[in-house]
């Protein structure tokens, strides 16, 4: 397991084995948007109460989800960083804290423009959307944390301890419209029983997450990679690659 | 096709929302790549300097 880790994560070989997975998901993830958009506003029918402004839920829905997924991998490589001191865990703290942010704002965003017709308001201060913005803010203090410092692997230190802490917030956005009162609706899709959604709105939704899922997956890779040169920038390897370049 | 854009009156909502949401996903990619080409940058005048 060690091995495996220490093998993948060393700069070099992950220099060359995320090239091809950063290609191909960049690919799927423009098949994927195409396909999700054109069953979510062709296929699927309007909602029987909210009508056409339901169509919100193809981007909000994925963007949320991501707000938590990308937290969850950014707080793994925030362990890996500080027991193993695996440097590639260190840079992913820092992309995904950038990438997260993103969805997290497109969360929120997506989610007043569907509050104010819905619910009359852009915004209440309901457990749901406070935690979500306590997210937001999370991934803002990890950002600044990680180029705080002159040596940037304290502040990965740094950073990934934040992100490690921050993950109480996560069950908490996930069981806030549970535990509290809140305008915001209850879990459709992830749920134990069967979804109550129409199968018509749940495979644009589905597609679409999957969309977000490998959207992200390729930005990271791609920043990452970027990333691993800067850092290794004396290493006789990435010497070669810029000769190539050149 | 006007019905379409129309939303069910709901036009404002929806297509502000795609729209944001389109802007944040490309300003994503044009940042990853501006990166990769501000560190090929960085690193092409340290070897001249070398």
């Amino acid at each position: 397991m060690m091995q495996f880790i220490h093998k993948y994560g060393s700069p070099r070989y992950y220099y060359q084995w995320s090239k091809g997975w950063q290609k191909w998901l960049s690919i799927i993830t423009v098949v994927l948007l195409v396909i999700g958009l054109y069953q979510g506003f062709f296929v699927a029918p309007p909602d029987y109460q909210q009508g056409e402004s339901y169509r919100i839920i193809f981007i909000h829905v994925p963007a949320a989800w991501m707000s938590m997924f990308v937290y969850m991998v950014m707080a793994f490589a925030g362990i890996m960083a500080l027991v193993w001191r695996i440097k590639v865990a260190e840079i992913v703290v820092g992309e995904c804290a950038i990438l997260g942010a993103s969805f997290t704002a497109m969360a929120l965003i997506t989610g007043m423009l569907w509050g104010k017709p819905m619910w009359g308001t852009y915004w209440v201060w309901d457990a749901r959307l406070t935690s979500e913005l306590v997210l937001l803010f999370l991934y803002f203090g990890v950002i600044a944390l990680h180029g705080a410092f002159d040596d940037p692997r304290t502040g990965a230190k740094a950073a990934s301890i934040l992100a490690i802490v921050g993950v109480i917030n996560i069950p908490i956005i996930k069981y806030s419209v549970e535990w509290w009162n809140t305008l915001h609706q209850p879990a459709t899709v992830a749920k134990f029983d069967k979804p109550s959604m129409h199968i018509s709105m749940l495979i644009p939704l589905l597609i679409m997450a999957v969309a977000f899922k490998t959207y992200f997956l390729s930005l990271l890779f791609m920043r990452s990679r970027s990333e691993v040169l800067a850092r290794e920038k004396n290493a006789s390897w990435v010497k070669e690659i810029l000769k190539e370049q050149s | 096709m006007k019905e379409f854009f129309a939303m069910g009156g709901y036009a404002f909502f929806v297509w502000t929302s795609y729209a944001i949401v389109a802007f944040l996903m490309i300003a994503n990619v044009v940042a990853a790549r501006m990166k990769r080409k501000r560190i090929f940058r960085e690193m092409q005048e340290l070897a001249e300097e070398s």
